[in-house]
């Protein structure tokens, strides 16, 4: 099974592993990882599940569209390059993501 | 051996999910259906039914053979003709749905719902405040319930002053029509048509005030190339959506709030959970209560085989109380994670003024928290029903000020 490391703002880790095809949001909702809200559930709607995925694991991620491309820029934390909603990253491989300080 | 028809496996109800004591008490009837199988058939209207979370989710999820352009409520559009021009986001599919939808999402972002909240707060600590204060009994739903999304959507819209009492009977109107030609559809389509006339006036290019949500939506809906005509149905989406849902949440987090003492002492001790109590009470009493969706072409689902053309009524409210997904459902607790209900929907057709909801909902909830000290009821409170949503006609209330 892959595994998902998430990082806290205060640097705080927890390692989690993952069903292959689930996304890194729903992840850490079933397991209650602080920081994810997730309010809409995943349809790409809020924009409170905003990660920064580390450098490391950038390659092979599926293609921002759109929709999700539209809602980076309403983040409550600031957008960066390696910015993504959690919601919209099935996980094939391992991955690690930082958790914002804030998403609402 | 002969082998069974694959039908025969499938659960048959004799349940009537439109008649006026499934509407009124629906949830004995939600877990006979979820208990009977992740898939039966409603007899009565020939139609399939799906009650737990993972089916009324994976209906939802796979939108291309659950498609929405045949109808969202029990008429086939295939083979009916719609009682008005089908909603360019309810009622249509990829690739024309997603188009129209980009028109909304570019403008609703959650940016500019942020902007909003200053705004929403003050009016809805004003609103409570004066309606504490009067002391006595009142009225949950007239006084509080409707009257706040009456004063701040249209606002927010760009609609006149006068005439927003229509807005009511057209939303009732809409998701009524989703069921069958019962009398609470008939009735609705009576009272519906005297508001009709003015909602399709405002829906006008060049009506709503040119500062507000209609008129960014027209301009948007222009620049996509969309005829006034469509523009206008557009537009006729969130005056058709955005009230009575809206209206019902408050009103139905009132009851909820007024039920369970220790849930409002919560509130009132920590206002940020208003937000979190909302949520709580579209799982707990979804306004929404159903959405049916057709099959575009002969599929399977949970092993049961559906022919190309089937109804699928979705149960959401059911889904959200199915003790498969949630721990002790039955209990209407604000601190629960109450995210990945399915009250607005998932996916491509997940309601697309949900942050709007959300935000009327926190900032009507934390006003309550910090301008009222309790809240009991003043009477029974009665409800209103309706073929797919779920909400009160009156909800007697004394409110003591704080």
């Amino acid at each position: 099974m892959p595994k998902v490391t998430f990082i806290q703002p205060d640097g705080m880790q927890t390692v989690l592993e993952a069903d292959t095809g689930t996304s890194v949001m729903r992840t850490a909702a079933a397991n209650g990882v602080p920081g994810i809200v997730a309010e809409c559930g995943g349809s790409a709607m809020c924009a409170t599940c905003h990660v920064y995925v580390e450098d490391a694991y950038l390659d092979g991620l599926p293609e921002v569209s759109e929709v999700e491309d539209e809602m980076l820029d309403c983040t409550a934390s600031a957008r960066c390059a390696n910015s993504r909603l959690s919601c919209q990253l099935n996980i094939e491989s391992d991955i690690a993501v930082r958790i914002p300080e804030a998403q609402v | 051996m002969t082998a069974q028809p694959a039908t025969a496996a499938v659960p048959e109800l004799d349940l009537d999910p439109f008649s006026d004591e499934f509407l009124t008490t629906p949830y004995p009837a939600h877990e006979q259906m979820r208990e009977t199988g992740p898939v039966f058939r409603l007899e009565r209207y020939g139609v399939w039914g799906v009650a737990r979370y993972d089916e009324v989710s994976r209906v939802l999820a796979a939108h291309e053979t659950f498609v929405s352009s045949r109808g969202v409520g029990i008429s086939d559009f295939a083979k009916e003709k719609p009682w008005r021009p089908p909603s360019l986001l309810l009622e249509a599919d990829p690739p024309h749905h997603t188009k129209a939808r980009h028109v909304v999402t570019q403008i609703m972002t959650p940016k500019l719902l942020r902007s909003l909240k200053d705004g929403f707060q003050q009016r809805a600590d004003e609103l409570i405040a004066r309606v504490a204060s009067r002391g006595g009994e009142i009225d949950g739903v007239a006084d509080l319930a409707e009257a706040y999304p009456l004063e701040v959507f249209p606002d927010f819209i760009g609609l006149p002053k006068d005439g927003r009492e229509n807005l009511l009977p057209y939303g009732s109107m809409v998701f009524n029509t989703f069921g069958p030609r019962n009398s609470h559809f008939e009735r609705a389509l009576e009272r519906g048509a005297k508001a009709q006339g003015w909602i399709m006036e405002q829906c006008r290019p060049g009506a709503p005030a040119p500062d507000g949500l209609g008129a960014k939506i027209h301009a948007a809906a222009a620049d996509a190339g969309y005829s006034a005509e469509d523009q206008a149905k557009l537009l006729r989406s969130f005056l058709s959506a955005g009230v009575d849902t809206t209206v019902h949440g408050i009103g139905n987090a009132l009851q909820c709030l007024a039920d369970n003492p220790e849930q409002f002492a919560a509130l009132r001790k920590d206002p940020s959970l208003a937000r979190a109590a909302f949520e709580e009470t579209v799982r707990y009493s979804s306004p929404v209560q159903t959405f049916f969706r057709t099959t575009s072409k002969d599929t399977e689902l949970s092993g049961v085989p559906l022919p190309e053309g089937s109804k699928v009524l979705m149960f959401l409210a059911a889904a959200n109380r199915d003790p498969r997904r949630w721990e002790n459902p039955e209990r209407f607790d604000i601190r629960r994670k109450a995210a990945g209900h399915v009250g607005f929907g998932f996916g491509v057709h997940a309601c697309l003024g949900q942050m709007l909801a959300r935000l009327e909902g926190e900032c009507f909830l934390s006003a309550l928290a910090r301008n009222v000290a309790g809240i009991e009821l003043a009477g029974e409170p009665v409800q209103q029903l309706n073929n797919t949503l779920r909400g009160l006609d009156s909800l007697p209330l004394r409110l003591t000020a704080a």
